[in-house]
């Protein structure tokens, strides 16, 4: 694998990431609990849909062979993605969606942390950019899964439920490959599996708070972030996500 | 049991006001919750700078069937508008 091949795949990462995020978070447009709450994620999906503008651009750029951003979101089939599998899950309950997004917002804020030093001065723009608004991100989900598990009996019961059901997607965020080594040296991009430790005191803190029990199996699930093996929810979120690009090829208002 | 979240007045100070301004209403359980949502509902087209919510219930407001006892006196009193001075323009909006 080149360099160029590398930092490919590793744009794709951080804008499937996104991508695949943004358009789960997006589903709740319309038919969230409360006005507030859908107002909220359908910011929140508007933010990750513009980071992976940047990523996927900039993706599409490396790879030099004029795919653009919506050529790369719009074109691609689901064994071309390289999301963490947690990204895909479905949205669940609003207990499932907040879960996910809280454990996927801890991981991003410390990555993205590390990306505003990066040597590649276009990953850090982006990663400069994004850093606000994955902050705020963080600070809401963190709240609200304080709230909700230390709510009512119903709410606790589901937020466990949904962390036990997510957490052995957690595990992804923290393997190592090919792609990152090359990043490592190049100084690109951090080592996944030294960020490990930051992120469970992180997350501990807030599920402690929020009187929830971490699941003591650290078994993860994978085969996102490398494409090997994707869950079946990405094929059906693609359908719903492609259909207009594929049915009318670059069609646009 | 009313499960209802408290209803809160939204006031925001914009990039070139003056003043927090009152905006809308909006459900939240506290005070830091309405803060976050005020900034979600209310601030996405980057109305401002500052936000202050307050819950309803504190708000004590006038009624509207003492309208004529409370407005009308004042309505005939022409002199106290200061519209008879020249104001500079460099003063800008008063």
């Amino acid at each position: 694998m080149t360099q160029q091949e590398a930092l490919f795949q590793f744009l794709l990462r951080m804008g499937d990431n996104t991508l695949i995020l943004g358009h789960r978070t997006s589903e709740w447009c319309g038919v969230a609990p409360v006005l507030e709450e859908d107002i909220a994620l359908a910011n929140t999906a508007l933010d990750f849909i513009g980071q992976t503008q940047f990523w996927l651009g900039y993706a599409g750029e490396v790879e030099g062979k004029g795919q653009d951003a919506d050529r790369l979101a719009f074109h691609r089939d689901a064994w071309d993605f390289r999301n963490l599998l947690l990204c895909e899950m479905p949205i669940g309950d609003f207990g499932q969606t907040i879960m996910r997004q809280f454990l996927f917002d801890a991981w991003h804020s410390i990555y993205i942390a590390r990306l505003l030093k990066s040597s590649d001065p276009r990953v850090s723009e982006i990663a400069e950019k994004a850093s606000k608004e994955v902050a705020y991100h963080l600070e809401r989900s963190a709240e609200t899964v304080v709230a909700l598990g230390d709510g009512t009996e119903e709410s606790h019961s589901r937020m466990q439920k949904a962390l036990d059901y997510l957490y052995p997607y957690v595990g992804e965020m923290f393997l190592a490959d090919d792609v990152d080594a090359a990043m490592v040296s190049a100084g690109i991009a951090p080592d996944p599996t030294a960020l490990r430790d930051e992120y469970d005191a992180l997350v501990q803190k807030v599920l402690d708070e929020a009187t929830l029990t971490v699941p003591g199996n650290r078994f993860a699930q994978k085969g996102g972030k490398n494409g090997a093996m994707h869950t079946e929810h990405l094929g059906h979120l693609l359908c719903s996500m492609q259909w207009l690009q594929r049915v009318y090829p670059d069609g646009n208002w | 049991m009313n499960n209802e979240w408290p209803l809160w007045e939204v006031f925001i100070r914009g990039q070139h006001g003056m003043s927090h301004r009152h905006v809308g209403s909006l459900h939240a359980t506290d005070a830091e919750m309405a803060i976050k949502n005020a900034r979600d509902v209310y601030t996405r087209r980057n109305e401002g700078v500052s936000i202050w919510v307050v819950e309803a219930v504190n708000i004590t407001a006038s009624s509207p069937s003492d309208k004529g006892p409370m407005y009308e006196p004042s309505e005939s009193k022409v002199y106290r508008h200061p519209t008879f001075f020249d104001i500079p323009d460099e003063v800008g909006a008063m």
